[in-house]
């Protein structure tokens, strides 16, 4: 088994809040990041895929097809966006790491997967280069 | 669902591999010009990857914030800008990098603010790095 990692950046604004708690409890626990003029990233997107290599081609997949996919499923929709307001999976959802990687895997898992080839195993966003999140379609 | 979170920490510190069961020779041999005399030193990436459920009221596996503060008081306030050989950790051990990895893993692992510890990664240069996990 072979596991290979695509990496793809993209830059994008958000803030942290909870509609269902006070604004001095968000501001509270959230801190900076519960600003509601918002901040941004430029984040850094990993996904890891597993497969055995094509006999014929050396490849696990086309690193160029999974480039694309990348770019169609994930970065067209965050890339130079406000995660708040401009993505459906955060209108009421936090836009933390941990939840980009676990929506970034939704939006990767069908199209990767049905591809016949490796399977999706690993998402790690990083925020900053010291900050990330890691999600492995676990429950 | 089960996520993890990471968070990179910088330690800069010295050490002096030196096993005191070898001869002087043994340890140069061993050790190379990690056992000079002086000791010398590096800057530590030190990676921690916690794992648990996301919080659906906040998004977050742990508190950064909280993260931090347990790292601090447990890991940077005791060996950043100090000589690791000095430390009660390392009286009977040799401060190896694998050596360091596991004893953060053992100071943090019963420490965190929420979630489970799966991973300490300590990078010792660009090019050499040590895990340890949970898991075997």
């Amino acid at each position: 088994m072979i596991f290979l990692t695509r990496r793809a950046t993209f830059s994008a604004s958000h803030y942290y809040w909870n509609e269902a708690w006070p604004a001095e409890k968000n501001e509270r626990v959230f801190g900076r990041c519960a600003n509601r003029n918002g901040h941004g990233h430029n984040y850094t997107l990993e996904v890891t895929v597993a497969g055995e290599p094509d006999a014929m081609t050396g490849f696990v997949v086309d690193l160029k097809w999974l480039k694309d996919v990348m770019e169609r499923e994930v970065l067209s929709a965050y890339d130079h966006r406000h995660l708040n307001l401009e993505t459906p999976e955060f209108k009421n959802t936090n836009p933390t790491t941990e939840n980009i990687a676990v929506a970034a895997w939704k939006r990767l898992e069908p199209a990767i997967n049905s591809a016949g080839g490796a399977k999706l195993t690993r998402i790690r966003v990083y925020e900053t280069p010291e900050i990330f999140a890691e999600y492995r379609g676990e429950a | 669902m089960k996520a993890y979170f990471g968070r990179r920490y910088l330690v800069s510190a010295s050490h002096r591999l030196h096993a005191e069961a070898l001869t002087a020779e043994e340890n140069r041999a061993a050790y190379g010009k990690c056992n000079n005399a002086h000791g010398h030193g590096h800057n530590y990436f030190v990676e921690v990857l916690v794992g648990g459920a996301v919080d659906p009221a906040t998004g977050m596996v742990v508190d950064l914030v909280a993260l931090d503060r347990t790292v601090d008081e447990r890991i940077l306030q005791r060996f950043d800008h100090t000589n690791l050989n000095l430390d009660t950790l390392f009286a009977d051990r040799v401060p190896t990098t694998e050596n360091f990895c596991q004893a953060i893993f053992d100071l943090l692992r019963d420490a965190l603010p929420a979630g489970e510890l799966e991973y300490v990664r300590v990078e010792e240069t660009e090019n050499n790095f040590f895990e340890c996990w949970a898991r075997g």
